[in-house]
Order: structure tokens, then C-alpha cells, then sequence
């Protein structure tokens, strides 16, 4: 099992929680895995083409897997996977 | 050169060996420009003024509001209603007199960017939309100047420094913004008042290492802070061999359109926005309709409308099927932002008799009534 962190913008679409433990042996499985449990996270993290959406980032450990092997990117048991996504905030 | 009023005044940066003298001289010679002078802005722009950078350039156009109080330590009660670049300056003035303080009263453009960005050796971006984002970015891939960067959500804080020498920019990390409507702005989704004192201090003490050349520089790594958890994670960030900056291929662009935002926003038709009036006619005159106020239950308990029902847009997908699709409704939220979200949710779910209360509960407490309070 590896452990998806959910950022805060995105917790809503997953019943509030702040990270879900998922099974998969690769990135795109554990997503999978995330997004058949929770249904209305799909539109927010991929485009109507099922390609992660480009505001949103996926990092195995502290690592990019746009730099390892995207969502082939094998996990092991006790991998943290964390969803960033881009945030505006900070002026107004 | 130090004066002797300086030596006083910075006397506890001068006893330490990683700063002393000369990095205090550094630090007096230094120009440093803070885009946006609100949550992050406030303590980036106190904390400089007092540590004795030289010349700090300011940009904003907006005013005090009391809502930015609770977390723009800046600016004081007094000072709502003034220019916030003035009432900042003040208190910068108040802090620290000894220092330079050029104030840029405009939107940042692509029109006026590279002239007022290329004099400044740092640059700051604390500001609270993704097209402004964009722009700082690309102006300072452009001028080869570091952008220290911070931008915080509710209790999550994201900070790092971009287009520093041979270190990723904004677009790197990410390559295009989100389209409008999936992520909630600030005004909309809220933030911890505490949040940016801590995300902002971060960006200062980024800034103040710069200059001084001390440390490790948050280059190439993103430090992603949780206030609710008080956990700091850090990122590596990579410099994206595709992306512009590598390419040579930025340059400045229509900001607003690139995130999606239409130079005019098209009005929605008539039939689907309803006036908070109307619906309070609709009300007194017991029109059979639903009320669905959309925000979040937080804010349903600073004021609603009374016989309106809680459902929060996240959770409207869902609720649907309990709906009765052939029943008149009107959402209303916030702002109207929300709302707009959630009739098109209810419209593609075959809805045909849905509205949006224009201005949501602020236009209702305007124009219907004051007692519910405006946030």
C-alpha cells in the first residue's frame, strides 16, 4: 500500500480526506485506484484526453515523475505519493 | 558605507560573522521589488525595511478593505480605505526611515513589466492570481532576475525561488494554468490568517540569503508547508529541458487570455441570473421554487438566507439524484462565483428551470438585507 497525500484544494472532491491509502504497483494504478473511490477527483486531475492535467503534479517521494517514469513510475509499500497542484493565493 | 546611525540601528547584524559589514552593506545596496503588498507582501515588506534593504519597490493598485486585516499586519484599522501601497509605506517608513521606498501604483502587465521589474535585482511575487503569476515568471526568465515565490491556500503554503541562474522557473514546474473554475481563489476558498506571516517570512528570509549570498538558496526545490499538520515537506524541482525557458522561446503574452479569463466576460443570459430582489419576491409572494446556497457549511453559519438548504458544490454532483429535475431553483453562494458552477452542474444534469442569484449573499446583505453579514 502506498499513501496519496491530497492536497487542500482538492480534499472536497475526496471526502475531506488529507490522504488515502491505496493499493498498485505503479503511479497510474495507485490514481486509478484514488480515482475509482473517489469519482469527482477524475475531471480535477486529468483533461478529457486522461492525461494528468498540466497545473497538477505528482511526486513519488520528493521526486517528479514527469522525471522518472510518469505513470509507469513503479511504488513499493510505504512510498508517499503527493498531488500538487498549482495555488494562486498570497495578495488579495 | 554604514553611517554611525546605521551601525546602531543594525548593530545585531553587524556581531554576526555570516552577515557583519559587509553583508549589511549588501543588504543597504540592494533593490528588491515586492509584487503585491497583501498577506505574503506584509511581512516580506516589514521584515525588509527593518533588516535594512536599501531599496524596496512596492506594486500594488488596491485599497484597504477590513477583510484584509486579518491577516495583512501591514496595514491597520486606520488605514482602511487608503491606497495600500501608502499605508504600507508608512509603516515601512515607521520601521525603518533609513531606507528607500519606490511605490508603483498599477496592475502589473505585459505592457509595463520588463520597465518596472528590470531595475530591481529581486524580485517578489506575492500576488493572489495565476495570469500575474505567469507574467512575473516570464518577466524575470526574460531579465535573468530570481523570483522568490510564495503562494498559500486556506493552511497550505507552496514557496521556492524560480528563474534563479541554472534553476527551473514557474513554468517548469508548471507549464500552463488551470482553467478557470477548478481551483477556488483565495476570496473564495479562504485562508488562515496566520498562514502568510509564516509563507511570507519564508520568501524574506529567501530574499535576504540572496543578497547575501549566505546558506543554501530554496533553488530547485519546493517547500511545501502545512499549517494544520505544522509539517514542511520539500520537492525537488527540475529545470524541464521542454520548457520555454530552456528553449528561448518566452516572451510576454496576453496573461489573461492564457488563463482562460475572456477579455469581456460574456454575460450569462438573462433567463439564468435572477437579482437578489427577485428572489426575495419570490419569497414574500411563497413562489414555489428551491433556495440551494452552495458554499461550504463554515459559511453557512456566518449568515443565510433563511429558507434556503445547505448543499455544498462539492457535494451537488452527488445530490443530484435526489432532485426533483422538473422543480424551479435558484443557487446562490458567496460572490456568484459557486453558484454559476453548480447551475451548470444541475443544467447538465437536464435541469431546466435553474438561476443564480447575481452577487450571491454580499449582493443579498446589500441590496435585500443588511442584518446578514457580509465576510
Amino acid at each position: 500500500m502506498a499513501k496519496i497525500l491530497i492536497p487542500t484544494p482538492l480534499r472536497q472532491y475526496a471526502e475531506k480526506n488529507n490522504s488515502v491509502e491505496v493499493s498498485g504497483s505503479t503511479v497510474g494504478e495507485a490514481l486509478a485506484n484514488l480515482t475509482t473511490q473517489f469519482p469527482d477527483l477524475r475531471k480535477n486531475l486529468y483533461n478529457d484526453e486522461g492525461k494528468l492535467r498540466s497545473f497538477v503534479n505528482v511526486y513519488v517521494n520528493d521526486e517528479d515523475i514527469r522525471y522518472l517514469q510518469k505513470d509507469a513510475t513503479a511504488i513499493a509499500d510505504g512510498d508517499t505519493i503527493s498531488i500538487v497542484p498549482s495555488i494562486a493565493g498570497g495578495r488579495s | 558605507m554604514l553611517t554611525q546611525e546605521e551601525i546602531s540601528r543594525y548593530s545585531r547584524h553587524l556581531i554576526m560573522p555570516e552577515v557583519g559589514v559587509a553583508g549589511q552593506e549588501k543588504l543597504k545596496a540592494a533593490k528588491v521589488l515586492l509584487i503585491g503588498t497583501g498577506g505574503l507582501g506584509a511581512p516580506v515588506a516589514m521584515y525588509l525595511a527593518a533588516a535594512g534593504v536599501g531599496t524596496i519597490g512596492l506594486v500594488d493598485f488596491d485599497v484597504v478593505d477590513v477583510s484584509n486585516l486579518q491577516r495583512q499586519v501591514i496595514h491597520g484599522t486606520k488605514d482602511i480605505g487608503k491606497k495600500k501601497i501608502d499605508s504600507a509605506e508608512e509603516t515601512m517608513r515607521d520601521i525603518n526611515p533609513l531606507i528607500k521606498i519606490i511605490k508603483h501604483e498599477v496592475a502589473l502587465s505585459s505592457a509595463n513589466a520588463l520597465e518596472i521589474l528590470k531595475d530591481y535585482d529581486i524580485i517578489a511575487d506575492g500576488t493572489d492570481n495565476f495570469p500575474t503569476r505567469f507574467l512575473i515568471n516570464d518577466a524575470c526568465v526574460l531579465l535573468n532576475k530570481p523570483n522568490v515565490y510564495a503562494s498559500i491556500f486556506r493552511f497550505e503554503g507552496q514557496a521556492t525561488i524560480f528563474a534563479a541562474e541554472g534553476g527551473p522557473c514557474y513554468r517548469c514546474l508548471y507549464p500552463e494554468p488551470p482553467p478557470p473554475g477548478l481551483v477556488p481563489s483565495c476570496a473564495e476558498g479562504g485562508v488562515l490568517g496566520i498562514l502568510p506571516g509564516v509563507v511570507g517570512l519564508l520568501q524574506a528570509t529567501e530574499v535576504v540569503k540572496l543578497i547575501l549570498g549566505a546558506g543554501e538558496p530554496l533553488i530547485g526545490r519546493l517547500l511545501l508547508y502545512d499549517a494544520l499538520a505544522m509539517k514542511f515537506r520539500e520537492l525537488k524541482l527540475r529545470k524541464n529541458p521542454e520548457c520555454l525557458c530552456a528553449t528561448g522561446q518566452v516572451k510576454l503574452i496576453d496573461y489573461e487570455q492564457f488563463c482562460g479569463i475572456p477579455k469581456q466576460p460574456e454575460p450569462p443570459p438573462m433567463s439564468a441570473e435572477i437579482s437578489p430582489k427577485e428572489v426575495k419576491a419570490l419569497i414574500d409572494a411563497k413562489e414555489n421554487f428551491v433556495l440551494i446556497d452552495v458554499r461550504e457549511p463554515h459559511e453557512f453559519q456566518i449568515g443565510r438566507i433563511p429558507t434556503s438548504t445547505l448543499i455544498p458544490l462539492g457535494d451537488l454532483p452527488k445530490k443530484v439524484a435526489e432532485l426533483d429535475p422538473s422543480a424551479h431553483y435558484v443557487l446562490h453562494c458567496k460572490m456568484g462565483g459557486r453558484s454559476a458552477k453548480g447551475c451548470d452542474v444541475l443544467r447538465q444534469a437536464g435541469f431546466k428551470n435553474v438561476r443564480n442569484m447575481t452577487g450571491g449573499i454580499s449582493a443579498w446583505s446589500d441590496q435585500v438585507d443588511p442584518s446578514v453579514p457580509k465576510y
